[in-house]
């Protein structure tokens, strides 16, 4: 079934859509990861205009988003403590990243880094993610006893500590802080809810166990990305209605789903499976860097970037 | 004065007989509205020659019908290899392209109308589009509207339809033009032009206006009207629908 959208001006199969935020739904629920940097891409590739499909995205993500903590919040995995000081950062950081952003912008050449700073955040991330959780899996398949996870660091030594019951931490907030206002900012920089940053870095820099993670991390996704809504519905008008309801519906029914599968997985497969995910990303974007591409010329916006 | 404007009356008396055809035309519909089924729409365009002394044998009647969409500027961008990886090096800006560009001609484009004619009535497509200043870092700026060309022939927005205006008997005339579904709104000209010999000896123009309508209306001016209450209904639903979804497994989980 053909539908037109009204602000995309473009006309798109409803079913098509349904199935892609069903698709990223699944595994917002089951990663805590917005699904922001799948999903872009995919709604360029069927023709929806990329202004509009960041824009678009960003409103999409906040319903799966709050879907899934909804879920989280009912088996209570999540860590509403750490996620305000998280969101504290991270509202600081999209701040200071939109200045930055809007610095390049005016230097030129600001897809480029975008495009670069993903091929080396998910690379990295990725990579430093699979090895960690095959070693993971390799030392529960010994049976090794129980993993000595609390080691203590140069993060326990910080002022300001504080408790966090359901992560089971004892610590300053200063690392919660940088760790928010470092996402806020390639947040901003990369059109993204950074969910594929938050995670990793809650797990191996705070320390959180991952089952507390995911529900964390979507806690804090909802406030960033309606904030990240409202600026481009009022700046740029480029929400389209008509796409968000169609990809939320598939996304909440899907980040539910995901949330299930979640359960179920050993934290050390979930990990392997996302570190799988944004390796494969990142090797398309990097590919898409390295291969002539068949048209050498494309259309934009005038004044666009 | 008498003397003036018998002067004017000589000079239109002599104009006048050359326009010994004249073209008379209709359209399907005059409006097309986007609705949220919208799946593009084809517009039937027929008409007739009105002569009132026989038709010249020497030279073969030709018809041209012109569709154009609105206006609006463009980026285009260049890739190029710099340090072993893909990026926009060049960029040129458009200072008008039409949205949409179909022509139809009763024989090939060349065959039925002179290219003398084509560029004093602005027929091809290449005319339409208007470079604004001349940019004086691009080396070559045929090569970008050029692109600009290729990649809108490739999803169906610029169309050249050749040999598609069907005559009969030298008088009736009828085509078909295909309105894809990724319209934009606004008025789109149509132009009906017909030519001896590829010199054009009448023209006939009309607009069709394409116009979102309904729900689309709606949300399309509620965006553009109010973008606060549009951004924050947005969010609204984003968040009825997560908490619909979550109570809704709840209670399947349950059972």
């Amino acid at each position: 079934m053909q539908i037109y959208l009204p602000i995309a001006e473009v006309s798109v199969n409803a079913f098509l859509l349904l199935g892609l935020g069903g698709i990223v739904g699944i595994l917002s629920g089951m990663f805590g990861v917005g699904g922001g940097f799948l999903m872009t891409p995919l709604l360029f590739f069927i023709g929806i205009p990329p202004a509009v499909a960041v824009a678009t995205e960003a409103n999409q993500i906040v319903a799966s988003s709050f879907s899934g903590v909804l879920a989280h919040l009912k088996r209570k995995t999540v860590d509403l403590r750490m996620g305000c000081v998280l969101l504290v950062g991270g509202l600081i950081g999209a701040a200071l990243g939109v200045q930055l952003f809007n610095a390049l912008k005016a230097i030129g050449q600001v897809d480029l880094l975008v495009k670069l700073s993903y091929v080396v955040f998910l690379g990295i991330i990725g990579s430093l993610m699979f090895v960690e959780s095959l070693r993971a899996i390799m030392k529960s398949r010994k049976g090794g006893g129980v993993p000595k996870r609390r080691k203590h660091t140069w993060v326990h030594n910080l002022p300001f500590k504080m408790k966090f019951r359901t992560s089971g931490l004892y610590i300053s907030v200063i690392p919660p802080i940088l760790v928010g206002v470092l996402v806020g900012i390639l947040a901003a920089i990369m059109g993204v809810g950074g969910g594929f940053i938050m995670v990793p870095a809650m797990i191996y820099l705070l320390g959180m166990p991952t089952k507390v993670v995911v529900g964390t991390s979507l806690f804090q996704i909802i406030f960033v990305t309606a904030f990240t809504t409202l600026l481009h519905a009022t700046t740029n008008f480029t929400v389209d209605m008509g796409l968000a309801v169609l990809l939320l519906i598939g996304g909440v029914i899907g980040a539910q789903i995901g949330a299930q599968i979640g359960v179920r997985l050993k934290a050390e497969q979930l990990r392997v499976l996302l570190a799988i995910m944004v390796l494969a990303v990142c090797g398309k974007l990097g590919l898409d860097l390295l291969i002539q591409p068949a048209e050498l010329f494309e259309l934009g916006a005038a004044g666009g970037h | 004065m008498l003397r003036f404007l018998s002067i004017i009356a000589l000079f239109l008396l002599s104009a006048l007989p050359t326009r010994a055809e004249e073209i008379v035309a209709g359209l399907s519909q005059n409006r097309v509205s986007i609705t949220a089924t919208f799946v593009g729409s084809e517009i039937l365009i027929f008409g007739a020659v009105k002569r009132e002394s026989p038709p010249p044998k020497d030279s073969p009647l030709g018809v041209v019908v012109v569709v154009e969409g609105p206006s609006a500027p463009i980026t285009v961008r260049k890739k190029d290899k710099r340090f072993g990886i893909w990026v926009n090096t060049d960029a040129m800006e458009l200072a008008a392209a039409p949205s949409f560009y179909a022509i139809a001609t009763s024989n090939t484009l060349d065959n039925t109308i002179s290219k003398l004619d084509d560029f004093q009535h602005l027929i091809s497509v290449e005319r339409s589009i208007q470079i604004s200043d001349n940019p004086f870092n691009i080396d070559d700026p045929r090569e970008f509207t050029d692109a600009l060309i290729r990649i809108r022939e490739k999803s169906g927005l610029y169309k050249r339809l050749e040999n598609s205006v069907k005559l009969a008997q030298d008088t009736l005339f009828e085509t078909r033009i295909a309105l894809p579904a990724n319209l934009t709104e606004g008025d789109y000209r149509t132009r009906i032009l017909l030519t001896r010999g590829g010199q054009v000896t009448s023209e006939y123009e009309t607009i069709i206006n394409v116009q979102k309508v309904g729900l689309e209306r709606w949300i399309f001016n509620l965006a553009h009207e109010q973008p606060l209450i549009y951004g924050l209904l947005s969010l609204v639903i984003a968040i009825a629908a997560g908490w619909g979804a979550s109570a809704a497994f709840r209670m399947i989980l349950r059972n």
